[in-house]
């Protein structure tokens, strides 16, 4: 029992990043955008949340400076593809590579000079950032680690995740932003400012996404510099989107379900040790196979997806589609 | 529009000239030394180019080039050569066979007397270049193919230094289990040699505790070293080590308050609570003294090269205050035997300790995970095993999860 709270506990952990992320890029979808700068929002999210966090050993300031970087990034994307009406799939190609680039010559640039901060000299975030979980709830058996044990993150991004769900289907102005997804000119017709709408999802969304880069660097990483520390996971989040029907709420469980499949590769061990009858063929599988778990089952979701198409979908009808008023 | 293109086949013509005069000069070169036999010689010093062909950019302050790059600096140090004496070739894919040679040739059109080739997909380029130019020396790095003219292989016995760190880890461990995140299990002999060194040094001073590995089958992916460690401290694992690039498994072992063994170099800085030591290279020795066999003319003597302990090569990092008492003694104690080569670690002698700290030095074969015997009780080191890269086995006590 407790290897499978343990493995569950660390599948959360593992599946947080991916909330941020996805909860972000649904903002940035239901106004009709597909922003493919997941990985890129992050990394720069994470380089300068890290940082700056670092530099003042605040929390506020970290999450700050990792929301308003990404969320500069997407203001980018926002200018090219709304205002410019660019392609959405090549800017956001630009943007990852972008994202990246920042991430790499940042972080570089403080290694060779000797000024990366290392976390242990904030000592007061570092302590904030731990697994300090909520005090006495944690110590119930089974149930605490599972749900009252996590660092201040995880609960930041499941708040962040209902309160975008509230904003998109429980308020006007979501309601708004909907139908700007939805079809942009009979938006327009009956007088939402379809530009506004775009800009200021795509905006928030990419900032979001940049807090899911803070959380790869202060917990995944816990602020050891290396060149992958968001490693892949934006691109995941743009795929749990779809898994998510694009609804903040599945979200959570997509998010966490998934990370379930990123952390399977290092269980494996420990979850047939644990239970040799029923899991035991688990270590017989070749870790090749769990490398690429996340990616088979992301290519599933998408083929399902495809295929029943529609029916309940939420995907936004214009998805993707720049939305140009003199065309009407 | 016209004017321009014209202009840019001008200019491309050109360049195919000047690239058949350089090949033509270099060429010449080549056949006016081989004649006067001034390789052996020996070089001058102020006429030393050393080329290095890295794999990344050291300039990223951390990882495999940057290590092998603080190892060029400081031979460059040790001998006193100027900046413009270094040719670096940065970046180049060691999967493609096109972007090698280029970089190996325009080491040699700078007039590069030595050439590093550091990353181990250079391996055949550098063979055949060393054919072609037969009056400039090529050293590769991790690899198996040399000549006996100028073109060695050059690796580490790091696994001595990682014995040596196994009895940091076995001193400390109160569960009996130690974690290990490695790169590859037993599908290379480097990583696997690793594992069962550092289990043999545990076994040296803690014969019920076991090594627990699990593979990650990639060379970088940060974010499963941390949940690799993470996983192996939940299976009761309170000393962790790995091979892997990132200080990631150290910074997890911190974070849940167990203690780490790290890797490549010094991590202590990382994870300064968890650290006991770290299996380090020091490849500024190598670097040293190729180089230093080229100015002397020495270098058929130098032979392929695979350092230890004896050399400087691989080492430990100093001990932190997180080891037990008594732990750079016993070290120590191994270390002088690795020093005057009396005992290697994959032999039939195992090593253990008194009461009063000293080694005791007992005959026992050396057997797989399987049960199957190495090495007949007292038999000489299998270490060459390591070195042609056909050890492919757990010993006893090393459990893959």
């Amino acid at each position: 029992m407790a290897v499978l709270i343990g493995f569950l506990y660390y599948a959360v952990r593992m599946g947080t990043p991916l909330l941020f992320a996805t909860t972000g890029e649904i903002l940035s979808e239901r106004a009709g955008n597909l922003n493919l700068g997941v990985e890129g929002m992050m990394a720069v999210g994470a380089i300068c949340g890290y940082c700056l966090g670092c530099f003042t050993n605040s929390l506020l300031v970290a999450m700050a400076a990792a929301f308003l970087s990404a969320a500069l990034c997407a203001l980018i994307y926002a200018v090219l593809t709304v205002t410019f009406q660019t392609n959405q799939t090549v800017t956001g190609l630009a943007l990852t590579i972008f994202g990246n680039g920042v991430y790499l010559f940042i972080g570089r640039m403080l290694t060779n000079t000797g000024s990366f901060p290392a976390l242990s000299d904030a000592a007061h975030l570092k302590r904030i950032v731990a697994d300090n979980g909520i005090p006495l709830l944690r110590d119930i058996p089974y149930l605490g680690r599972l749900l009252f044990s996590y660092n201040i993150f995880v609960y930041i991004a499941i708040a962040v995740a209902i309160v975008a769900w509230a904003y998109i289907l429980r308020t006007k102005v979501g309601l708004r932003v909907r139908a700007v997804g939805e079809n942009p000119a009979a938006a327009d017709a009956v007088g939402v400012n379809v530009n506004r709408a775009k800009y200021l999802n795509i905006v928030v969304g990419g900032g979001i996404c940049g807090l899911g880069g803070c959380y790869m660097a202060f917990v995944t990483n816990g602020g050891a510099w290396n060149e992958s520390w968001i490693n892949g996971m934006g691109w995941i989040a743009v795929a749990l989107v779809i898994f998510a029907n694009w609804n903040p709420l599945k979200a959570i469980f997509g998010s966490f379900f998934f990370g379930m499949f990123n952390v399977l590769m290092a269980w494996k061990g420990n979850l047939s040790d644990a239970f040799p009858t029923v899991l035991g063929w688990l270590s017989a599988i070749p870790n090749e196979f769990y490398q690429l778990l996340p990616f088979l089952i992301t290519a599933l979701v998408l083929a399902i997806e495809s295929a029943r198409k529609k029916k309940n979908s939420a995907e936004p009808g214009y998805l993707s589609v720049n939305y140009y008023r003199e065309e009407r | 529009m016209k004017k321009t293109k014209a202009l840019l086949v001008v200019l491309l013509a050109l360049v195919v000239v000047f690239s058949f005069a350089a090949c033509g000069s270099s060429n010449s070169g080549e056949e006016e030394s081989t004649a006067d036999d001034g390789a052996a010689a020996g070089i001058a010093v102020e006429d030393i180019k050393v080329g290095v062909v890295h794999i990344g950019d050291p300039a990223d302050g951390t990882g495999y080039s940057y290590m092998h790059d603080q190892g060029i600096v400081g031979m460059q140090e040790n001998l006193g050569l100027s900046d413009d004496q270094i040719v670096r070739e940065l970046n180049v894919s060691d999967s493609d066979s096109n972007a090698i040679r280029t970089a190996i040739e325009d080491c040699v059109a700078q007039g590069c007397n030595i050439i590093f080739t550091t990353s181990y997909g250079y391996m055949e380029t550098t063979e055949e270049l060393a054919a072609e130019y037969p009056d400039i020396y090529f050293s590769h790095a991790t690899g198996y193919l040399s000549n006996d003219t100028n073109f060695n292989n050059y690796f580490g016995r790091i696994y001595q230094a990682r014995y040596l760190s196994g009895i940091a880890a076995g001193l400390k461990t109160e569960t009996n289990k130690i974690g290990y995140v490695s790169a590859y299990g037993t599908e290379l002999a480097e990583t696997c040699s690793g594992i069962n060194a550092f289990a043999l040094g545990v076994q040296s001073v803690n014969p019920d505790a076991v090594v627990y590995v699990k593979s990650l089958s990639s060379w970088s992916d940060p974010t499963n070293e941390t949940a690799y460690a993470e996983a192996l401290i939940e299976m009761g694992c309170d000393v962790i080590a790995q091979h892997c690039d990132s200080a990631n498994p150290q910074i997890a072992a911190e974070k849940a308050g167990v203690f780490g063994v790290g890797y490549n170099s010094d991590m202590s800085a990382d994870a300064p609570d968890a650290e006991l030591t770290s299996a380090i290279w020091n490849w500024d020795v190598y670097y040293t003294t190729a180089v230093q066999a080229v100015i002397d003319g020495t270098w058929a003597d130098l032979g392929n090269y695979y350092g230890g302990i004896k050399e400087g090569f691989v080492d430990v990092a100093p001990l932190t205050a997180n080891c037990v008492e008594g732990t750079q003694e016993k070290i120590d104690a191994v270390k002088e035997l690795l020093m005057d080569g009396s005992w290697d670690v994959f032999s039939g002698v195992k090593l253990s300790f008194d009461e009063s700290g000293a080694v005791v030095q007992t005959d026992g074969a050396l057997e797989d995970s399987e049960g199957n015997t190495i090495v007949e009780a007292g038999g000489a080191s299998v270490e060459d095993k390591v070195i042609t890269g056909e050890m492919n086995y757990f010993v006893k006590g090393v459990e893959l999860k």
